[in-house]
């Protein structure tokens, strides 16, 4: 049985660990304590832990001040929240100076579930993507949520992590490696390279296995940091398989697909398809019903795997 | 400390030239606002707050926010005067490549603490910053001035209770209350009377003072840093365009940089021959 873990369910054992070590840690939230997890620093370290309520656009240019003055302001709330409505605060007050923000938002994508559109979150990738100094990264698992909180502390400048309400099955080791802006490069593929990142990773890995059986050799990269994108990685995805596939928990605009798209589109040219949201709000139903509804399955993944190798090969050839 | 009113008022006599000398120059910029805000600004550099020009990062600063970014050329006139930067770069206002943007930017301007200019973002800021300094035991004191439009943003009235709940007393506001916003009077564009009741209601220590008097900019700042428990906000009452006889309480000086013939006339007023 694979264990599952939630990506937000390490993020407050995470941060008293590195406030145990640190004094300069300051943890802000607004009003959403427990459910992003933060109300374990609050209880470990009151002094350090600032409930600004139900204000994100306050709470970012709080989270601004701090850093201008020398700490490391961990600020946290549901992804559309802390993207959306404090987007022009995070502009401004904190990628502007590039200042020392850690933004650790849950609640990403639509795996928010029954709340609905108003709670999903599936533009905060595009969103903070195209703030200059920003970092944007999505893990794939809790474990590798861990990792990346502790890198995001020692990165000097602003740092967007996007973690999940939902519980997903673990794929690596507790005490797993993470770098900004390097892949994690699970198999080489030579008809089809899937290049996917958060609770998609995991989907990606067991619909390559799959197609093994369909006879085709098809590569996995789980690309958790989305800013700055590992362009090699890509690259030499789309000169090792000749197509590729990108999954994300995230509209089809401005996200993990776009990026690649836009890398490729410039560079090394070869079949795209992205799998994700289509130009859509969410609605409420069950975290399974919504992925099955939206098309984030191992078999969507699977049959945009076809396509593009079918693409592949009507291809003009010069 | 005893205040030498006279000098303040040459200091500050010399920061509107400075002001109006950059305006000219960049052929761009926001005058009104500007020399609203000279007199706070040149009581808190060359009176209230404790900096060093040449180690601009001491860590027992003072700390100071222009929230009306807008009213960068009067924050560039005091940091220049106060030593932080070169007097040359006044002549590099708003051009490409200058340490002097058309808003504060902390990344480039030596004495510049954070970036403001999109309104209504500097009192968070301040916030920030203020309680930084009791968390570190450090006795800084921060100063934030606000425009009066400005309070028309939300995000001010959050900051402002964060300010009374978590009890910043190490924190200072002003209101540069002159009146005036780019599209109109606030009475017609956005009323934000009752300002004084309104501070007070969201638990701000309130004073009330003429804010192109010396003196009682003086005192009003030594009496905010007596007030413990609740942060203190100086209301200043100020008028646009102040110093500038054909410039005061004019709408239009909102945004615009003096002509030429604006500057000589400036000057001459300001007693420059």
């Amino acid at each position: 049985m694979t264990k599952m873990l939630g990506t937000r369910d390490v993020y407050g054992d995470v941060l008293i660990e590195l406030g145990t070590g640190n004094r300069d840690i300051v943890v802000l939230d607004a009003d959403l304590a427990s459910s992003t997890r933060t109300a374990k620093f609050k209880k470990k370290f009151p002094d350090r832990f600032f409930n600004m309520g139900v204000s994100e656009q306050d709470m970012m240019g709080t989270a601004a001040g701090f850093a201008s003055a020398g700490k490391i302001p961990f600020a946290s709330t549901f992804a559309i929240f802390a993207t959306g409505r404090a987007w022009e605060q995070v502009r401004q007050s904190i990628c502007l100076p590039k200042m020392n923000v850690k933004i650790v938002a849950t609640h990403g994508g639509i795996t928010v579930g029954e709340d609905g559109a108003s709670h999903h979150s599936t533009e905060d990738i595009a969103l903070m993507r195209v703030l200059p100094n920003m970092t944007v990264i999505i893990p794939a698992d809790g474990y590798e949520a861990g990792a990346a909180i502790k890198v995001a502390a020692k990165y000097r400048g602003p740092v967007f992590i996007r973690l999940s309400r939902e519980k997903f099955p673990v794929i690596y080791p507790e005490n797993c490696e993470f770098e900004i802006g390097k892949a994690k490069v699970h198999s080489i593929g030579e008809d089809a390279t899937i290049i996917s990142c958060g609770l998609m990773v995991h989907m990606s890995l067991e619909a390559a296995e799959e197609l093994k059986r369909d006879g085709l050799s098809v590569g996995v990269i789980n690309m958790s940091t989305i800013k700055p994108l590992d362009i090699d990685a890509v690259l030499d995805a789309a000169r090792n398989s000749g197509a590729i596939v990108t999954a994300e928990e995230h509209s089809i605009i401005g996200g993990l697909g776009s990026a690649v798209a836009e890398v490729i589109s410039e560079n090394e040219p070869v079949p795209l398809k992205r799998v994700g949201i289509n130009d859509k709000f969410g609605m409420s139903g069950s975290t399974a019903d919504l992925l099955k509804h939206y098309g984030l399955t191992k078999e969507t993944v699977k049959e945009a795997v076809h396509h593009v190798v079918k693409m592949k090969g009507i291809r003009v050839r010069d | 400390m005893e205040a030498d009113i006279e000098k303040l008022k040459n200091i500050a006599r010399q920061i509107r030239i400075d002001i109006l000398t950059m305006l000219v120059e960049s052929n761009s910029g926001h005058t009104g606002g500007s020399l609203s805000a000279t007199d706070i600004l040149t009581v808190l550099y060359f009176y209230k707050m404790r900096y060093d020009p040449k180690n601009p990062k001491w860590e027992d600063r003072d700390k100071f926010v222009l929230s009306k970014g807008h009213g960068a050329p009067a924050l560039y006139a005091v940091l220049g005067r106060a030593g932080y930067f070169g007097l040359e770069h006044f002549h590099t206002l708003r051009k490409l490549g200058s340490i002097l943007r058309g808003h504060p930017n902390s990344a480039v301007t030596p004495g510049v603490e954070v970036c403001t200019g999109s309104l209504g973002q500097g009192l968070s800021q301040a916030n920030g910053l203020a309680l930084s300094a009791r968390l570190d035991n450090k006795p800084a004191r921060v100063y934030v001035v606000l425009g009066d439009g400005e309070t028309d943003e939300g995000q001010v009235w959050e900051a402002a209770m964060t300010s009374a709940h978590y009890k910043i007393d190490n924190l200072c506001a002003i209101l540069d209350n002159n009146g005036l916003q780019i599209d109109g009077t606030n009475k017609e564009v956005m009323n934000i009377e009752p300002v004084v009741e309104k501070w007070k209601s969201f638990g701000w220590h309130v004073i009330e003072i003429n804010g192109h008097d010396i003196k009682a900019i003086v005192d009003a700042l030594n009496e905010a840093e007596k007030i413990k428990g609740k942060p203190t906000m100086i209301i200043a009452h100020t008028i646009k365009g102040k110093g500038v006889s054909f410039m005061e309480n004019k709408v239009e000086y909102h945004g615009v940089a003096p002509t030429r013939d604006e500057y000589e006339r400036a000057m001459k007023e300001l007693g420059v021959s």
